[in-house]
């Protein structure tokens, strides 16, 4: 019954299915149709945890879904879907990406933004540098790593130094997050400039340190069920799952904040 | 009538294999033309004297040479080795160099640092002895690229060696050449072409190389930012830029290739 | 003795087991089917090949001696070897080619090409030096490959088939040049055959192996005239007579005159085989023009056939059946006219 309540809240907005409940099981369902077919969801790479695990949760109360995820750089993600990828849903990590879907008219409604994440610092374990704050990325002796101005990482560590008046000096430019925290995880940079979340989802090899001026550079996830989407009914009952108190407390466990 | 239509039919191609032969064409070029549809073409001389892009273009161009330089002196005699000689364990050494070409190359990357890396085997042997560190330097740019590309000119040498009559170099020792000159006056003359067509497919592997730089030597502009490199990351935001620096570099590579193969061909065709 | 070997060498199911001597000077033919071991003994001799057992020594020196633990490399081996398709360097030119072995061996660039355009005068090819081999013919790229086999000044001169890949009119005249150098080579000799002419034209002695083993061993007359074996009696049965040509006639340098198919001049060599030499007890009627009276002085029976050996003006060899031989009560002693066809002679240039 529960989860013919989460259907029933769907297009509603901002219904989330009571989470306590959400041990009751899985025999609903049978109000207005139960969910059959596959959901395809394309998101941003940050969100591979936590979406794995609500795709999971969505599947146990509909056995007869099958959710499959396309974990890529938001930008990728766009790309495809405007040269037609077949998706249901887009979890971008940035506005942006999401308006170049948005402006294709591939939207289903007004993109909603249902998370944010801000930049931390992310230091090998033990913090061998002793890296306190965004000053040292000013310290030359460092390897440092920061992601590149094209993709949004790089962009919003762009907009922190400016705010802070810091004139870093990174020995490299990754091409994603991902890259940037295989080089602090290897020992092989000091100090990256990554999101909160991969610090919290890169374990214990990796050691995170926030910064005030990460507040200039908020990060907004917003999130869409697609105009073509081959399953509508399971997009938009995986969107509100995500918007749901539920998805709130799971986004918020892998590091992610509030908007 | 009889004669002209032999002759049109020595000359024509078996339908069984042109019709393949068709697909494989339009299939290779098909995609470039779809570059070239997209190109913007007003663009294009912005695009082309921008900062950025002449510095990734000459960075490419000389850690590709400098890491085919290095697949040709450290290549050459390994293939010599896998070819001609009779150690023991041969066949493994063989399937061992053939591991950069089935592993991704960003796994390569990553292998690369589990050596070279500061924190790497050999790497932390370097920093604490010599104060040398490799990752994010143009040396890094030029080992990732030898790394992935060598493989290419192992296996070309190799084969060509194979091929070559090896009673030449039987006929260099009864001459009294040993086997240092045997190598030096007959064996490396003689698979020059090889060498040569090997040299070509690891520059133009090491030129579009990707995973492995920007793994191991990270990317920025002027020190390890390479073509490709500047081409993903033009593609995150400005698609057009990225279809305008692919044909740079895809321009500039065939420019090279075609220069080099008129060369060498005029050489090879006074000598046959 | 220059060069004395005793290989002992197993190539799969051949075991070869060959001793071999060769003076200065001197040059041995080694005559045999495909596979005999013939090229395995030329190997080894050229270091190409470590034997399995025995020795080989040149002018006292220890190539091989696998008692002792003894094996030189090819190249610290002084010796010159020739082969079948020539292997002259494609990409060198033709006085490089030459001059290769005396580079290898400390000769300054200069020194060595001046040489090897020495070399290439004596085989006539002066002009070609600054020629690719691929531009040569066959019979000037085997001249080409001999020049440099001799111009290291060998003490062991090998040559594997030197004229088997030429047509036979090239080898008529490669092996007439080919007989003057080795004429005037000091060190010794061994030469591969599958050719009998060959090894009647150049040797001066003629080792016939078969399965790995010497068959039969002597000068080539020798054993030409007393074959011990069927395969011998085939393969060296020829009658081998120098001469000069004049027109479609030779005289030879013993006497004689031997009526030949095509027009010759100058110094030639006549080879008659014993089965196209007829016997007659009287001078046959309607003479074909090479008619000569002889006398029996040696015959040995071989399978189905006799040899008989003939001597008079022109001394031959013919092969008789074993039933005429009977028939016309044939002994040593007896008189006879033997006639060849002018179209069964061949003649060479020597």
């Amino acid at each position: 019954m529960l989860a013919a309540m989460l259907l029933a809240g769907c297009g509603s907005g901002d219904d989330g299915g009571t989470s306590g409940g959400r041990d009751g099981g899985t025999g609903g369902g049978a109000v207005g149709g139960d969910l059959t077919g596959t959901l395809t969801v394309f998101a941003a790479a940050s969100l591979t945890g936590v979406f794995t695990d609500l795709g999971d949760r969505l599947e146990a109360d509909h056995p007869d879904l099958d959710v499959q995820f396309n974990f890529a750089g938001s930008s990728a993600l766009a790309t495809q879907i405007t040269q037609g990828a077949p998706a249901d849903v887009f979890a971008s990590a940035n506005t942006g990406q999401m308006n170049v879907v948005a402006d294709a008219d591939l939207a289903d409604g007004e993109p909603e933004v249902f998370t944010a994440n801000v930049l931390e610092i992310a230091v090998p374990a033990g913090n061998p540098a002793d890296v306190t704050g965004l000053a040292d990325f000013e310290r030359e002796e460092l390897a440092l790593a920061v992601c590149a101005p094209e993709v949004p990482c790089g962009a919003a560590a762009e907009d922190v130094f400016a705010a802070a008046g810091v004139t870093a000096r990174p020995d490299t430019q990754e091409e994603d997050v991902r890259a940037a925290l295989t080089k602090v995880e290897l020992g092989e940079v000091d100090a990256a400039l990554v999101y909160a979340t991969d610090v919290a989802a890169a374990g214990d090899s990796v050691e995170g340190i926030s910064f005030p001026e990460a507040e200039d550079a908020v990060n907004d996830y917003p999130v869409c069920v697609l105009a073509d989407a081959p399953n509508p009914a399971a997009a938009r009952a995986f969107v509100e799952l995500v918007l749901s108190d539920e998805g709130r407390t799971a986004l918020a466990d892998a590091g992610f904040r509030t908007p | 009538m009889r004669r002209r239509r032999a002759r049109g039919g020595q000359g024509s191609v078996p339908v069984p294999l042109l019709v393949p032969a068709v697909v494989a064409v339009a299939f290779l070029v098909l995609p470039l033309v779809g570059l070239l549809v997209r190109t913007p073409w007003s663009e294009l001389g912005s695009q082309l004297t921008a900062p950025g892009v002449g510095q990734a273009l000459r960075l490419s161009l000389v850690s590709a040479s400098l890491a085919t330089a290095v697949s040709l002196v450290l290549g050459v005699p390994l293939a010599w080795v896998l070819a001609r000689s009779r150690i023991r364990g041969r066949g493994v050494l063989r399937a061992l160099v053939t591991v950069p070409l089935v592993l991704p190359p960003v796994v390569g990357g990553v292998a690369l640092f589990l050596v070279l890396g500061r924190q790497g085997i050999v790497g932390r042997w370097l920093d604490e002895a010599f104060g040398i560190t490799i990752p994010f330097t143009t040396t890094a740019v030029v080992i990732a690229e030898t790394f992935v590309a060598m493989p290419f000119l192992v296996i070309s040498v190799e084969g060509a060696l194979r091929a070559a009559d090896a009673r030449y170099e039987e006929a260099a020792a009864t001459l009294g050449a040993d086997r240092w000159t045997t190598f030096r006056r007959v064996t490396l003359p003689l698979v020059a072409p090889g060498i040569a067509a090997g040299a070509v497919l690891c520059w133009a592997r090491a030129l579009g190389e990707f995973g492995a730089t920007i793994t191991f030597a990270g990317n920025f502009p002027g020190t390890t930012q390479t073509m490709p490199l500047a081409v993903y990351l033009a593609l995150q935001r400005d698609p057009e830029s990225a279809i305008v620096l692919s044909l740079v570099l895809l321009v500039v590579s065939l420019a090279t290739l075609l220069l080099l193969r008129g060369r060498w061909l005029g050489r090879a065709g006074a000598a046959p | 003795m220059s060069l004395t070997a005793e290989v002992r060498v197993q190539r799969g199911p051949l075991a070869v087991e060959l001793d071999v001597q060769v003076a200065d000077g001197e040059v041995l033919a080694v005559l045999g089917p495909n596979g005999a071991g013939k090229s395995t003994l030329l190997r080894v001799l050229a270091g190409l090949l470590a034997p399995d057992g025995g020795r080989v020594e040149v002018d006292g020196e220890p190539w091989d001696d696998v008692a002792a633990g003894v094996h030189l490399p090819p190249h610290r081996r002084r010796l010159g070897m020739v082969f079948q398709d020539h292997l002259l360097f494609p990409h060198l030119t033709v006085t490089d080619n030459v001059a290769f072995g005396l580079r290898t061996r400390g000769a300054g660039r200069r020194e060595a090409r001046a040489a090897a355009a020495g070399w290439l005068a004596r085989v006539e090819l002066a002009d070609l030096g600054a020629r690719r081999p691929a531009q040569l013919s066959g019979g000037q790229a085997q001249r080409v490959a001999l020049a440099r086999a001799l111009a290291g000044e060998p003490a062991l001169l090998l040559l594997d088939e030197p004229l088997s890949a030429l047509d036979a009119r090239t080898r008529l005249t490669v092996r007439a040049e080919l007989r003057r150098h080795l004429g005037a080579f000091p060190g010794s000799t061994v030469l591969v055959t599958h050719d009998p002419i060959d090894a009647m034209a150049l040797a001066d002695r003629v080792l016939v192996v078969e399965d790995g083993m010497v068959v039969q061993a002597g000068p080539p007359a020798e054993v030409a005239r007393r074959p011990r074996t069927d395969y011998v009696a085939r393969l060296v049965g020829l009658s081998l007579l120098p001469g000069t040509g004049e027109g479609t006639t030779v005289r030879l340098d013993g006497g004689g005159r031997v009526a030949v198919a095509e027009e010759t001049a100058g110094p030639v060599l006549v080879a008659v085989r014993p089965e196209s030499v007829a016997l007659w007890p009287q001078r046959p009627d309607g003479s074909p023009r090479n008619t000569w009276p002889v006398v029996l002085t040696g015959a040995t029976p071989h399978g189905a056939t006799v040899r008989c050996e003939l001597a008079g003006e022109v001394p031959l060899l013919a092969d008789v059946t074993a039933a005429s031989f009977a028939e016309m009560g044939l002994a040593p002693g007896a008189r006879l006219w033997a006639t060849v066809k002018a179209s069964e002679v061949a003649v060479y240039a020597r």
